[in-house]
């Protein structure tokens, strides 16, 4: 299929799924309290951001997504390198892992409201949780798969100390692991925010909920519409930073 | 020069530990060019692993003694498959051994270049490794190993994945870059012809665990012509010995 021929299909695509979400309030076959119509949209944005509501709520979610994803990452990734380089870490860890991991992130609201209350804190604890696990597995995974010959070449080269090694081979050999898992993390630190903002905390999410319990459906999708384009932007930007740091892959 | 003095080594496994070397003296003084021939498992890898330091061994000791103090790299080695690493370009490649801070920034370049003109690679420090074919991949590995100007070159079939013709002109490089440094190189190889064609010395090593056989010179003059007749009678030689007796 050529470039031009997917991108017409894919606006089709787009357009069908618009109108039959267009005509199912305006035949009747849902109310439009229920299923606000694509059409009733841009009048609700104008009003919310015209507020000024809109882009407080933005910044103050981007601001607990990105320390939230950037915490949450950088001890994952860490701990799960230093993990895949020592049998003895991962050994002495197993069991701690074992019991942590299946902890949704949700189960941690409790806490994360002991520890720091009603607060951005709080949310960012809940985000960073939900991606630690996602890049520690990465790294761990990544770090364990790097060619063993690659690490004896290093030993032959003379940099035998662990940190050498991690420099000149283990990280860059791992990189592709690390990067598609921090991608996931990317996207899912997303549904964190939601998750995380639930109790409270200003930002998106809780704009979503306070719109939810009004019954204001249009703002829900507003918000909805609003993390799609959020993420999509970041997922973009990583993106090209992942292949400007693969480039060398064939 | 370096000095294998009763050299033992074995691998522990399930149950009893597996022996690779017993008893194994060799001496390759400084500039020769000693090979190492020898059915496959009969711990010839293994021997030079214990000579770069890689593999410590259980009983016996090891001399390494460099020319020159100075050198954080004596010992270098090249592997079977070039082992490159996928994410530096050739030039990084080349230099990887150069980044023990011993060597400027401007100095580390020319060597580089030094070293890659020297495998007839000049021009290629830019392109990544999966650019280059095998042959090509295994000379960039040589002048990483000759970029640090070691004093020993320890070479594990190092053209043994090569097709006949890449190997061919391979050997012949080697030949023109070992008469033009005077490194020590100790080489691995299954190829009989290969070991005989380039080396002052062949060493047969035969079973297990590995002993060494036999220790022939080679005297033929350089540079040598392929198939001499001189050369013919010494592979005959070695192959008697590592034959392997008939099954009764």
């Amino acid at each position: 299929m050529t470039r031009g021929r997917a991108t017409v299909l894919a606006a089709l695509g787009l357009t069908v799924f618009l109108a039959i979400w267009e005509l199912m309030p305006a035949l009747g076959v849902v109310p439009a309290q229920i299923l606000p119509p694509p059409s009733a949209l841009p009048r609700a944005f104008e009003r919310e951001f015209s507020s000024g509501i809109w882009f407080a709520s933005v910044l103050l979610s981007l601001r607990n997504y990105l320390a939230g994803l950037v915490i949450g990452c950088a001890l994952g990734v860490g701990l799960g390198v230093a993990t895949g380089m020592s049998v003895s870490f991962e050994a002495a860890l197993s069991w701690v892992v074992r019991v942590l991991r299946p902890i949704p992130g949700l189960a941690w609201v409790p806490f994360a409201i002991l520890w720091f209350g009603i607060d951005p804190a709080a949310a960012i604890f809940i985000i960073g949780v939900g991606v630690f696990w996602i890049s520690y597995f990465a790294a761990l995974g990544a770090v364990r798969a790097v060619d063993r010959d690659l690490i004896e070449l290093a030993d032959a080269f003379g940099f035998r100390r662990a940190d050498q090694k991690l420099v000149k081979v283990i990280l860059p050999a791992a990189a592709p692991g690390i990067l598609a898992g921090l991608r996931t993390a990317v996207g899912q630190a997303w549904m964190a925010v939601v998750a995380s903002e639930i109790f409270g905390v200003p930002g998106l999410g809780q704009r979503m909920m306070q719109a939810s319990n009004l019954l204001a459906s249009d703002i829900v999708v507003i918000y909805m519409a609003t993390m799609a384009a959020c993420y999509g932007i970041i997922d973009t930007g990583f993106v090209a930073l992942q292949s400007r740091l693969l480039r060398w892959k064939r | 020069m370096i000095k294998l003095d009763r050299v033992g080594l074995s691998f522990p496994g399930d149950g009893a530990p597996t022996e690779v070397l017993k008893d194994f003296s060799l001496t390759v003084p400084a500039g020769r060019f000693v090979a190492i021939v020898g059915p496959s498992g009969v711990g010839k890898s293994t021997l030079l692993r214990v000579v770069a330091g890689l593999l410590s061994p259980n009983e016996g000791t090891v001399t390494i003694n460099a020319d020159r103090q100075d050198n954080p790299l004596p010992v270098v080695m090249v592997f079977q498959d070039a082992r490159l690493l996928p994410w530096r370009k050739i030039e990084g490649n080349v230099g990887f051994g150069l980044e023990h801070g011993q060597v400027s920034a401007a100095a580390r370049r020319e060597r580089i270049h030094a070293a890659l003109e020297l495998v007839g690679l000049e021009g290629y420090g830019h392109r990544y490794p999966h650019e280059l074919s095998g042959g090509q991949r295994q000379r960039v590995a040589l002048a990483r190993a000759l970029a640090v100007d070691p004093d020993i070159l320890l070479m594990d079939e190092p053209f043994a994945g090569l097709d006949a013709i890449t190997r061919e002109s391979l050997q012949d490089e080697l030949s023109r870059i070992h008469a033009a440094t005077g490194k020590t190189v100790l080489f691995v190889t299954h190829s009989i012809d290969e070991a005989v064609y380039l080396a002052d010395e062949v060493v047969a090593i035969a079973g297990k665990p590995g002993r060494l056989a036999a220790a022939i010179p080679v005297a033929a003059p350089r540079p040598r012509t392929r198939g001499a007749p001189e050369s013919a009678g010494i592979a005959a030689q070695l192959r008697e010995q590592l034959a392997e007796p008939p099954a009764a």
